[in-house]
């Protein structure tokens, strides 16, 4: 592609197969506690 | 869904529902105006008549024939195949606690949303029997999670520290039984912190949170303490003691820390606030509006908005720079990862709030969160009857992005997953009304989040 760079693996829709696990961080508890922002959080599933 | 913008030179276009991140050059970004998401095969002869007064006939079909290439490859204009997930999470497990082990403080913040340390429901401290009985009510509800998380939050917790010392050792005393992993947090307004307090909590605590607003007169305006003096003085170097003593600590696991303040209208330059804490030793940063009133004097209002957005921009900028001279650091709402961020499912909801993250007063009741407590209609259990008000449980699990009006058009949906339910009722009225105050200063984040990683890309 001349057009355009992609940054990113785009893996949001294979992220559904193993995932749900509710393994990770609520994100409330990690620095904010008045805003939500959820992208910033990491997967904690070994298996996805 | 896709949402593009240009800032900082970059023109940067996302599939909202891939999560696909791409940098594109102009003609690209222009062409999208003219195309919908049924992409043409061909290349239609009124897209290239609009930009042959720039562009050679072949860069407009070269351009459109990646456009179709990306959206083969399911990079953009991809649909939206989350609903199916949307009641997955309903009948989870509850896996974290905010415990506010003190309803009391020792500082008077100006913009506290916790009535000044008490809620609004009489000074208290937890007792001992109550943390442990948090405990138990985690482990009862907290089948099929291995991870669990125990926040404690006040008030300012130091002033129970006993406690929380006690609460500690009873949980560990409990992991292997129970086959958990107890991550605990601490937030605290630092003024009471010793060495020996610092050593449990870098020892025991994964992360901490360390209250302070940045530079000394803007912090010293808002978060006074009982008397109205500042606190400034007393507590950066014991910040700083903490976050010294963690950096070298036998414990490298509880390596997490936060140094997070508030900015209010008092303080709309507030990068210069980050750029303070940075300048003071701390790489891990958070900095957040404030959240009030909008009658009250230091509450951040549409209007401030153009000065904000100008600021978030001014902070990127100066970021990449410091990332790229090799001094960088981190900003809460800037850190983003596009690969291995978290999956779909969890995106549809958020922080989980009263469904897989709960507060506890000290008097064991439990509410959906901490900016909840102290309102009774919210009151959804007791810890020592193991009460749960499972209807309220439920329908915060269905409070996804698909439940909520504004987000279904939102292009930011699936990076703040609905915003804040608590903010919503507070100031909309309704958990499942977005309170867009919040989520246009959510969506400038994002994007100077998205603009950085771009620009690191180079």
């Amino acid at each position: 592609m001349t057009h355009v760079k992609t940054l990113n693996k785009a893996n949001l829709k294979e992220s559904c197969a193993k995932g749900g696990c509710g393994e990770c961080q609520a994100s409330c508890q990690s620095a904010c506690k008045t805003s939500c922002t959820v992208a910033n959080q990491k997967c904690e599933n070994p298996n996805r | 869904m896709i949402h593009k913008y240009f800032q900082n030179g970059y023109y940067i276009v996302l599939d909202v529902n891939s999560g696909a991140v791409h940098v594109v050059d102009e003609l690209f970004y222009n062409m999208l105006d003219h195309v919908s998401e049924d992409l043409a095969e061909e290349c239609p002869e009124e897209i290239v008549r609009a930009f042959s007064d720039r562009w050679s006939e072949e860069e407009i079909r070269s351009t459109y024939a990646e456009m179709v290439s990306l959206k083969k490859e399911g990079q953009l204009f991809s649909a939206d195949d989350y609903a199916q997930f949307a009641d997955m999470m309903v009948s989870s497990p509850i896996k974290a606690l905010c415990l506010n082990i003190a309803h009391d403080c020792n500082l008077r913040c100006e913009y506290c949303f916790a009535g000044k340390g008490d809620y609004c429901q009489g000074r208290m401290l937890m007792t001992e029997e109550v943390g442990k009985a948090a405990i138990d009510y985690l482990l009862h509800y907290s089948q099929g999670r291995h991870n669990l998380e125990v926040d404690f939050f006040g008030g300012e917790p130091t002033i129970n520290f006993d406690v929380v010392k006690k609460v500690v050792e009873y949980a560990r005393s409990k992991e292997k039984e129970y086959d958990k992993k107890f991550r605990f947090t601490i937030t605290t307004n630092g003024l009471l912190l010793n060495d020996d307090m610092i050593d449990f909590i870098n020892k025991e605590m994964y992360n901490v949170v360390c209250s302070t607003d940045g530079r000394k007169e803007v912090n010293d305006r808002v978060r006074a303490r009982v008397d109205g003096s500042g606190c400034y003085d007393a507590i950066i170097p014991h910040f700083q003691e903490l976050v010294r003593k963690r950096e070298n600590s036998e414990y490298p696991e509880n390596w997490q820390y936060y140094v997070r303040g508030t900015f209010t209208k008092y303080n709309k330059d507030f990068g210069e606030d980050v750029l303070h804490m940075n300048s003071l030793g701390f790489d891990q940063i958070s900095i957040e509006p404030v959240v009030a009133d909008p009658k009250q004097p230091y509450a951040l209002t549409y209007e401030d908005l153009p000065e904000v957005f100008e600021e978030y921009d001014r902070l990127s900028k100066i970021m990449i720079e410091k990332q790229k001279s090799g001094k960088g650091f981190n900003f809460y709402h800037f850190m983003i990862d596009l690969d291995q961020g978290p999956c779909a499912i969890k995106r549809l909801r958020g922080c989980g709030c009263g469904n897989e993250y709960v507060a506890i007063t000290p008097d064991g009741d439990v509410y959906p969160c901490h900016q909840f407590v102290g309102h009774e209609e919210w009151k959804m259990g007791n810890v020592f009857d193991l009460s749960i008000n499972k209807e309220m449980k439920d329908n915060f699990a269905r409070a996804t992005v698909y439940h909520k009006p504004k987000c279904q058009d939102c292009w930011a949906k699936f990076y703040c997953s609905g915003g804040c339910n608590a903010n919503n009722w507070q100031y909309m009225g309704n958990v499942l009304d977005s309170f867009d105050l919040a989520c246009e200063m959510e969506k400038k984040r994002l994007e100077c989040a998205i603009m950085i990683q771009a620009a690191l890309a180079e």
